[in-house]
C-alpha cells in the first residue's frame, strides 16, 4: 500500500490525542485551570489536527460532511461520528475543568469511552480489509489501541501506567509483524485463484494491460523501502518503546519526559509507515507483483 | 444506502470467455470512449502524450502465461479482460462512508453516485479485483456501470442495448445477460463451460463469470500406418555425419 503521509500523520496523532483524552477523562483528580488548558490543548491539537490531515487525501474534501451518514455499514463513517461526538463531549468536560475548576465526571467517562471507540473504529477501517491480509486480523485493533493508550499515558505523565502499557504495546507490535509476515501466504489468495487458471498449470504475468502505470499500481503496489523493513522495525521499537521506558525509569523531569514523548512519536510514525508500506493488496497478483 | 440488498432477483452481469478472447483491447477502448462521452464524469488521462502517461480505465486486459504441468506441454497465453464483477457481497459498497456506492436492488448493478463521492478511495481498497479507479482529474471513484445508460436506453437500436464492451468484441468473447435466471443464455453458457469465480476465497460472490480456456488439442498421428514405417534416416551422413562422429570422439 502507498504510505500516504496524510494518513500516517492522521493515525499517529489522532491516536495519541484520543489516547490522552482517555486518560484525562478517567482521571479521578483531573488537573484544572492553566495546567488543564495545556493538557487539553495538546489533546485537541493532536486529535483534531490528525482528523484534518486525513481529509487531505480525499479527492473531494468539500463533501466530507457526507461521510457521517453511513454508520450502519461503514467503519469510516462510524469513526467520523465517534471522533466528532468525543470531541464535543470532551470540549464540555474540558471547559468545566479549565474555566470553572470543576470536574463534571460523567462527561469525562463518556468522553473516555468515545476516545477508545474512535481509535477502535479507526483501526477497524484497516482490519476489515480482506483484500489486505496483513491488516485483516484482530491484532490490528489491538496494536492501534495499545499504542494509543500507551502514548496517551505517556503524554498524561502517568509514569507507571505508561511503562506497563508501552511494554504491552511493544509486544503486540512485534507479534503483529511476525504474524503479518505470513498473512498473505495464509490468506489462500494466489495468482492461481485470482486468474482461475491454476488448474492448467503455473500462472505467470506475461504482459500488463498498459505500458505506463495506473491508480491501482500507485495506490496498492508499493515496494520501495521494503528492503529496509527489518532495520526500520528495530528503529521503530527502540524509539517508540525501549527509549521512552528507559527514560521514564530515570528520575523524571519535564525535559526528560519531552524527549521520551518525541522519541515515542518518531517510533510510532516509523511503525505506521511500515504498516502501510509493508501491506500487500491482493490486486497486485494480477500484475504479478505484491 | 451502503447496506447491500438481501437478494436481487435479476443479476445482470458479464460472462467472459478466456478461450475466445484474442487480447485485442477493443473492449477497453470502446469502454473508455462510451464512458467518457456519456454517463458521469469523463475518464481522464494525465500526461497522455508524455513519457509518464496514466489514465482512468474501467476495463483492462491483462495477459497471463500458463505453463501446464505435463511433461513437454506447450505454454499457453491467456488474455484476461478484467472489470467490475458486480459482486453479490460487494465489499466496496459496505465500506463507503457517504452512501455514494450502492448495489441496485432491481438488477444488482453496483454503481457510484458521483455527486456523493468524496474520493476517499476506501472502496478501491476493499475491492480485490482492482475494478475501481479514482479519477485524478475529477477526484471521484469510477467503475464499470455495466453501461446502465445503454442497456435500458430505448433511443438505441435493440442490438445496441448491451454494454459497449460486449457490442464491440470482435471475437464474441463477451456475453451479457441475467445470471440470476438459470434459463438465460449466459447461465446456460456458464453451466455448459464450467464458468468460474475469480478469488472465490474472498467471499465476494461475483456475478460475472469467466469461462476457462478449453483443453488444447493433442497433435494427432498423420497416418495409422506411421508407427510401422521405418524411419528414413537413422544415421547422419556426409559432412554432418563426419562432424557428429568427430565431436563424439573428442
Amino acid at each position: 500500500m502507498h504510505p500516504a503521509p496524510s494518513v500516517i500523520v492522521f493515525t499517529t496523532f489522532s491516536g495519541l490525542g484520543f489516547g490522552l483524552m482517555f486518560w484525562l477523562g478517567i482521571d479521578p483528580t483531573p488537573p484544572t485551570g492553566w495546567v488543564a488548558f495545556v493538557f487539553w490543548l495538546i489533546a485537541y491539537v493532536m486529535g483534531v489536527g490528525g482528523l484534518l490531515a486525513s481529509t487531505f487525501h480525499l479527492g473531494r474534501p468539500e463533501r466530507a460532511i457526507k461521510a457521517f451518514s453511513q454508520w450502519r455499514s461503514s467503519w469510516l463513517s462510524r469513526e467520523g461520528i465517534a471522533a466528532v461526538a468525543t470531541l464535543v463531549v470532551m470540549a464540555l468536560y474540558g471547559l468545566g475543568l479549565v474555566f470553572f475548576g470543576s470536574a463534571w465526571q460523567p462527561l469525562g467517562w463518556l468522553g473516555a469511552i468515545g476516545a477508545l471507540a474512535t481509535v477502535f473504529t479507526t483501526s477497524m477501517i484497516y482490519a476489515q480489509m480482506k483484500t489486505i491480509p496483513r491488516w485483516n486480523t484482530k491484532l490490528t485493533p489491538a496494536m492501534f489501541l495499545s499504542l494509543s493508550l500507551a502514548g496517551g499515558a505517556l503524554l498524561k505523565g502517568n509514569v507507571t501506567m505508561a511503562v506497563v502499557l508501552l511494554a504491552i504495546a511493544g509486544v503486540i507490535q512485534v507479534v503483529t509483524w511476525v504474524q503479518g509476515d505470513q498473512a498473505f501466504a495464509n490468506s489462500g489468495t494466489t495468482m492461481a485463484t485470482a486468474t482461475g487458471l491454476g488448474d492448467i498449470g503455473k500462472v505467470r504475468a506475461f504482459e500488463p494491460p498498459h505500458t505506463g502505470t495506473n491508480y491501482l499500481m500507485r495506490e496498492f503496489i508499493h515496494v520501495i523501502g521494503r528492503k529496509h523493513s527489518q532495520k526500520l522495525r528495530i528503529i521503530s521499537v527502540l524509539l517508540a518503546v525501549v527509549i521512552p521506558v528507559i527514560l521514564l525509569l530515570l528520575p523524571i523531569g519535564h525535559w526528560i519526559a519531552l524527549v521520551a514523548v518525541i522519541s515515542h512519536i518518531a517510533g510510532v510514525l516509523a511503525s505506521r509507515w511500515l504498516f502501510f508500506a509493508e501491506a500487500e493488496h491482493v490486486v497486485g497478483l494480477y500484475y504479478g507483483k505484491r | 444506502m451502503t447496506t447491500l440488498p438481501q437478494l436481487t432477483q435479476k443479476k445482470l452481469g458479464l460472462v467472459i470467455d478466456l478461450d475466445t478472447c484474442v487480447g485485442c483491447h477493443a473492449c477497453v477502448i470502446s469502454c473508455k470512449g462510451w464512458n467518457t462521452e456519456n454517463y458521469g464524469a469523463p475518464l481522464s488521462d494525465q500526461n497522455a502524450y508524455g513519457a509518464d502517461n496514466s489514465g482512468t480505465f474501467l476495463n483492462r486486459v491483462h495477459s497471463f502465461e500458463v505453463q501446464p504441468t505435463g511433461d513437454d506441454a506447450a505454454a499457453q497465453l491467456i488474455h484476461f479482460p478484467k472489470s467490475c464483477l458486480h459482486c453479490e457481497d460487494a465489499p466496496c459498497v459496505t465500506v463507503c462512508p457517504t452512501g455514494a456506492s450502492y448495489k441496485r436492488e432491481e438488477d444488482g448493478i453496483v454503481l457510484v453516485n458521483e455527486q456523493d463521492c468524496i474520493g476517499c478511495g476506501l472502496c478501491a481498497w476493499a475491492c480485490p479485483y482492482g475494478a475501481r479507479e479514482l479519477d485524478a482529474a475529477e477526484g471521484v471513484m469510477k467503475k464499470c456501470t455495466l453501461c446502465v445508460d445503454r442497456i435500458y436506453n430505448e433511443n438505441l437500436e435493440e442490438v445496441d442495448r448491451v454494454p459497449t464492451c460486449v457490442r464491440t468484441c470482435p471475437s464474441g468473447a463477451r456475453h451479457f445477460g441475467d445470471l440470476g435466471d438459470e434459463n438465460s443464455d449466459v447461465s446456460k453458457l456458464v453451466a455448459e463451460r464450467g464458468g468460474m469465480d475469480l478469488m472465490p476465497e474472498q467471499g465476494t460472490k461475483p456475478v460475472n463469470k469467466y469461462l476457462p480456456p478449453r483443453p488444447k488439442d493433442a497433435l494427432p498421428e498423420f497416418d495409422i500406418l506411421a508407427p510401422f514405417l521405418e524411419p528414413v534416416a537413422q544415421e547422419a551422413k556426409g559432412f554432418l555425419g563426419w562432424l557428429d562422429k568427430t565431436l563424439e570422439k573428442l
